[in-house]
């Protein structure tokens, strides 16, 4: 497994070469190349880290060719690809309108992983914040709101049998209002 | 169990919230409406009751169609083989459309039959009764009553006529069903009239339940309609959290869910802050 995923790396790393060097000595080639293949690649830290490791493969194959210039440079290439990372940052989508006014995602990117994702609250015409998740999330009883039986005309719950009516609040609420 | 009439106090001038009850579908049903003096405008004590007998009517007619505990009910025949959806009447064939639909819909978590395969209603009756009962009541020109089939809840209008004070309702506690754990305010112009709770605290394991989605003992969920609201709290028990997020991302709902451990997970409406 490991020798396959330095084999994997090192034909990688000769594309990156071979591309490379068709594309001559221009270094701003290469590094366009290299960060094509950084943005393929569903692992791209991991992926960069084993090309640098297959990249000693490859240069000694390089130094075969004896194109050195060119091994150098795809040296620089791999690097520029794990300043790929360089992409790192924050991004915005475009404004959706909801129900709960316009929304609009903000991703968060580090090296080439979505590290967050955060759903931007706009302001609606009031210029009042809206809510924009209806998601239920968990919460402690003191932060429900109270109710006090007195204070309510109906109740609700699971279903009462009729015998089970005859004890409960709503029979009592009823009875006040007869 | 219709009741005998206590006079309003005409004294006040304020329409005093008069309740008129009877049983049905194994429960109790409940109509709540604002009893005023003629003079106001409001309707009599006289017209809640014919409200009431409408109500009624209509609650005895579905039962008498839909109800499996009757053996002569014509579900009861279609769940023996007697008949065949084919040859059911239109409105057994409209409810079981209306039941897939929503089984469609929650993906499964709702659904109308039992897992013996014998075709059940019961899970979307009780709130289509409501719904048909609030389309009557608007009918006669009734505007403001609170309608309380059994716990699950649909008004319209205001307690006070005129006014914009919503009709408050409480939420029972599934641990103590003797007090409230919250409450909720319906109608009066808000988006949500109806009002459902769904568990397993008062009739037992009745709802049928998809692999481990035994998770929550009661949930309650506000819709702008009773059939959703009701539907909906039957599927998020059967189905658990995942259909909880199904239905808070898909419909216009308020939701609290309970598990039985007492923790609770709930929609920004039920939050204090």
């Amino acid at each position: 497994m490991k020798i396959r995923g330095i084999a994997a790396a090192a034909f990688a790393s000769a594309g990156i070469l071979l591309a490379g060097w068709q594309a001559g000595t221009q270094v701003s080639g290469i590094s366009t190349v290299a960060t094509g293949t950084t943005a393929a690649g569903t692992t791209g830290a991991t992926g960069t880290g084993t090309a640098g490791t297959g990249s000693s493969t490859a240069s000694g194959s390089s130094g075969t060719t004896g194109s050195s210039s060119t091994s150098g440079t795809s040296g620089s290439s791999s690097s520029s690809g794990s300043s790929g990372s360089t992409g790192s940052g924050t991004y915005k989508g475009t404004a959706v309108q909801t129900r709960f006014g316009p929304v609009q995602v903000q991703i968060t990117v580090a090296n080439g992983k979505i590290t967050d994702v955060t759903a931007l609250q706009l302001t609606n015409a009031d210029g009042k914040s809206v809510q924009i998740s209806n998601r239920a999330a968990p919460l402690l009883r003191s932060k429900v709101l109270a109710a006090q039986s007195a204070n309510v005309q109906t109740v609700s719950g699971a279903t009462v049998t009729s015998d089970a009516y005859l004890t409960s609040l709503q029979a009592a609420i009823d009875a006040a209002h007869l | 169990m219709q009741r005998t009439s206590s006079p309003v106090s005409p004294q006040t001038g304020a329409p005093a919230l008069q309740a008129r009850t009877f049983e049905c579908m194994g429960t109790v049903i409940s109509l709540t409406m604002p009893v005023g003096v003629a003079a106001e405008g409001q309707p009599r004590l006289d017209e809640l009751a014919a409200a009431t007998a409408v109500v009624k009517s209509l609650f005895r007619e579905l039962d008498e169609t839909f109800s499996l505990y009757r053996p002569d009910s014509e579900a009861s025949r279609l769940a023996r083989g007697e008949l065949t959806l084919r040859t059911a009447s239109a409105r057994m064939r409209e409810r079981y459309a209306e039941a897939h639909e929503w089984r469609l819909r929650t993906e499964g978590a709702f659904t109308p039959e039992r897992p013996d395969g014998v075709l059940d209603l019961s899970g979307i009756i009780k709130g289509h009764a409501i719904r048909e009962a609030g389309t009557s009541l608007l009918a006669l020109g009734r505007r403001d009553w609170c309608l309380n089939a059994g716990g699950d809840v649909l008004v319209s209008g205001s307690p006070r006529p005129g006014s914009t004070e919503a009709w408050k309702a409480g939420i029972v506690d599934p641990s103590d069903r003797r007090t409230l754990i919250t409450g909720y305010a319906l109608g009066a112009g808000g988006q949500h009239t109806g009002l459902a709770t769904s568990g397993s605290a008062e009739r037992g394991e009745h709802i049928w339940r998809l692999g481990s989605g035994s998770e929550f003992v009661h949930v309650t969920v506000a819709a702008p309609d009773i059939v959703t609201a009701d539907v909906l709290a039957t599927a998020i028990v059967s189905g658990g959290t995942p259909m909880l997020n199904l239905a808070t991302d898909n419909w216009d709902v308020a939701v609290l869910a309970i598990r039985a451990d007492g923790s609770m997970l709930s929609t920004p409406a039920f939050r204090y802050t």
